[in-house]
């Protein structure tokens, strides 16, 4: 047992850094910082512009095989980037659904077509990507989707019908892939398709949902018969399900230590004020600060242990528990920010309603405990998954 | 970077369970607490010759194993979960402190005796004003030193042959003595407590003459700092036993129980609270592992005081709250006969809470690292 890196691991640490270090300036010094949770609306264009910059170093989609222009990084390598990149204060990836979603999607379930009409693209940061799963009527129960794919015999297309919510930066965006149903009796996990889909077309719709932060990162996506190819379905008809979970298995929580250098740049600022404005003397938000930094250290080792596990893709214990945990502690970690500034956390950056970072902090990680699984929802998948308890009878139905 | 047990360790770890599960099961913990012994030393005999738990920190050279803290914390874990009944934490205390200290006669002998089965304790404290406050203090009236005063919460101290007693000289700094239990002066007698898996005693020193060859240490306080902090650590390990054995009962309690025509497990309700249990134990056990690390890093001199005081810190503050948590909710998870003699989730809810507060509460952790961060204490690293 042991947690240091291998020298050979520390030598592409200082590749990255060196990099990072001589091309996120300059006219990317703007973006420094930016674009992560809560800010992922702003500096879209110069964002995109930074995804071409890191193409061009081939710091795009280091986990992919480098057939495909990645550097089949190991995943110790690929924890090294992502802090690496956190601490370079590198901005909110737009690449980072076609990086880390599509992508690999396409690697394990695509055809040689379909990987080689997407990847380049997405590998030079040319094209970017956003994800349709959930609806309004599919939250926590996925399977319930109800928008229809139906081949069209004499077009030779697939005529998507339906709507999409909580899809981040469609209109930013310029493919989406779709969970649709291609069987119209099915029900459940059967007789779905998983289709890659171009937005900017006559039959998407796109509107920008209002958060309670007064931004608006979440779209609801329309389809009105909006068309893809033939082959523009992964898998076979009947296997999207498949598809849209194969990743899970796969995701071993390579950007988690990256994420937690955030995490980290938050806490800092908080225990800053707290020294700045007293509140560090109250006991109560000693014990809490203490507690945040207890509970940030714990993520590292769980991240560092699930890390370690096996190879084989199952998840391990402390892997099942990491979406919950992390939730909980940021959303923890808004209300401390809150509490530290007291009467003054009430204050605006500026009219009519600016938010300052740990307001825009406070509200945003609301989300936190909702979206990729709700708290609820994990806790099922704990302990159905891990401690072997029985699922509760499905409803019937209205 | 592998942050998982090797090979080795997965074995260690799966012959410490299957040992304990045929040894030290709910019978024989029961047993050894109502026997007027307090434990069960034909099971220690056998821990010590069969097991060699007694020696797996005491380096070769006292004919010890000399593994390493991550060793120790896996066999640690499997005791909690058994709620193993034996002297393996107090000898186990006292190997760390004579490891710790320079070398000398009477340290090497303590050694030796821990490595061949002797039970050698720790008189710490008298646990008023702090886990680091003796209440034994040291005089010199003309005719030779003595050791006057009283420890409590010395652990096995009624069954050990030998304690290394913790004492304030005149000058107030702090020294450590070799004293045997049966000294003319040493009174020694079990105490009675809410948690009977960890019998404990109180040690009273009434002029109790010593000489120079048993002073282990004579200015001892910032190493008895680091004592505190390893012992937490092993502490930890215990706790996170605890926390997955309290854990492991109520599920498999609650997949038996039906109400309502269905397994009581099938309910969101009871399913929340034991994946609420599984987040604290799977945390605590991160850091327990990452504290053991530091701990064998400490030892080899690549990591700082600092940074091996705080990894107790934190570790000992979330297994304390993971521990009490899930026995605790334990108990809930089991319903009426959660509070009955019968049922084993009692015991682990005791020991939960003996462990929460020996060596300090959870609180008291989290306000040293608030020092630390909010007060300007040096950096950690």
């Amino acid at each position: 047992m042991e947690l240091t890196f291998t020298a050979a691991d520390e030598l592409f640490r200082q590749e990255i850094a060196q990099w990072l270090n001589e091309n996120l300036r300059d006219e990317f010094a703007e973006v420094r910082h930016r674009g992560g949770p809560g800010d992922e609306h702003r500096f879209v264009d110069e964002r995109k512009a930074w995804e071409r910059r890191l193409a061009e170093g081939r710091w795009t989609c280091i986990g992919w095989p480098e057939a495909w222009g990645g550097r089949g990084a190991s995943i110790e390598q690929q924890v090294i980037y992502h802090e690496e990149y956190a601490r370079a204060g590198g901005p909110g990836r737009m690449g980072h659904i076609g990086d880390t979603l599509t992508g690999p999607t396409l690697l394990a379930f695509g055809s040689e077509d379909q990987k080689a009409r997407y990847l380049p693209d997405i590998r030079s940061g040319q094209a970017f990507w956003s994800q349709g799963y959930s609806e309004p009527g599919a939250g926590s129960d996925l399977a319930a989707i109800r928008t229809r794919a139906d081949f069209d015999d004499s077009s030779r297309q697939w005529k998507i019908t339906g709507q999409k919510v909580w899809t981040s930066l469609a209109h930013e965006s310029d493919f989406v892939f779709v969970l649709a149903r291609v069987d119209r009796d099915s029900v459940g996990h059967r007789g779905l398709g998983f289709f890659l889909v171009a937005l900017d077309q006559p039959g998407v719709t796109i509107r920008p949902i209002n958060q309670l932060t007064g931004t608006a990162e979440f779209n609801e996506v329309y389809f009105d018969e909006a068309v893809c190819a033939a082959d523009d379905i992964v898998g076979a008809p009947g296997d999207g399900w498949k598809v849209a979970m194969g990743l899970l298995g796969f995701e071993r929580g390579v950007s988690t230590l990256g994420q937690q250098m955030l995490f980290q740049t938050e806490l800092d600022e908080i225990i800053r004020l707290a020294k700045l404005n007293g509140a560090s003397r109250d006991p109560e938000i000693r014990q809490r600060i203490a507690e945040a930094h207890i509970g940030l250290r714990t993520m590292r080792y769980n991240s560092m242990r699930t890390l370690s596990g096996g190879e084989d893709g199952s998840l391990s214990r402390e892997a099942m528990i990491y979406k919950l945990y992390w939730s909980s502690w940021h959303r923890n970690l808004g209300k401390l920010a809150m509490d530290v500034l007291g009467p003054d956390a009430e204050l605006l950056e500026e009219g009519p309603y600016e938010l300052t970072k740990l307001q825009s902090l406070f509200l945003f990680t609301r989300a936190d405990t909702i979206y990729g699984g709700t708290n609820q929802i994990q806790r099922n998948l704990i302990a159905e998954r891990a401690l072997g308890m029985p699922k509760e009878p499905r409803g019937q139905g209205k | 970077m592998k942050f998982a047990f090797t090979d080795e360790q997965r074995m260690l770890k799966d012959t410490s369970q299957s040992f304990l599960a045929a040894k030290s099961d709910s019978m024989a913990v029961r047993a050894a607490c109502r026997s007027p012994q307090h434990f069960d030393a034909a099971l220690w005999r056998s821990v010590c010759n069969d097991m060699y738990w007694q020696g797996v920190l005491v380096p070769e050279v006292h004919e010890g194993l000399a593994l390493g803290w991550v060793e120790m914390a896996i066999i640690m874990e499997a005791a909690g979960e058994r709620l193993l009944t034996s002297p393996l934490f107090a000898v186990t205390q006292s190997t760390a402190l004579l490891n710790v200290c320079l070398q000398s006669a009477v340290r090497d002998r303590c050694l030796a005796d821990i490595a061949s089965g002797h039970i050698v304790s720790l008189a710490l404290t008298n646990a008023v004003g702090g886990w680091h406050a003796s209440g034994v203090s040291v005089s010199d009236l003309g005719d030779g030193l003595t050791l006057s005063g009283e420890a409590r919460f010395v652990p096995f101290g009624f069954a050990a042959s030998t304690l290394l007693v913790v004492a304030a000289n005149e000058d107030q700094s702090t020294s450590i003595w070799v004293v045997q239990s049966d000294a003319v002066g040493v009174s020694v007698k079990h105490t009675p407590t809410l948690d009977q898996t960890r019998p404990m005693s109180e040690v009273r020193l009434e002029a109790v003459a010593v000489s120079e060859a048993q002073r282990l240490s004579s200015d001892a306080g910032p190493l008895i700092e680091q004592v505190v902090a390893l012992s937490r650590i092993l502490i930890v390990a215990d706790q996170v036993g605890v926390a997955q054995a309290s854990l492991d009962l109520s599920v498999e309690y609650t997949k038996e129980r039906s109400q309502f025509n269905r397994s009581i497990a099938s309910f969101q309700a009871i399913k929340h609270k034991a994946a609420d249990m599984m987040v604290k134990v799977e945390a605590a056990r991160s850091l327990l592992y990452f504290a053991a690390c530091i701990a064998d890093a400490w030892f080899a001199q690549e990591a700082t005081d600092a940074a091996l005081q705080e990894a107790a810190y934190m570790a000992s503050a979330c297994a304390s709250d993971a521990a009490f948590f899930n026995a605790g909710s334990g108990i809930q998870m089991h319903g009426g006969v959660g509070i009955t003699e019968e049922y084993d989730i009692q015991l682990y809810f005791k020991r939960a809470r003996s462990t929460e507060s020996y060596l300090g509460r959870p609180p008291e952790m989290r306000e040293a690292i608030a020092c630390q961060l909010l007060d300007g204490g040096e950096a950690w690293s």
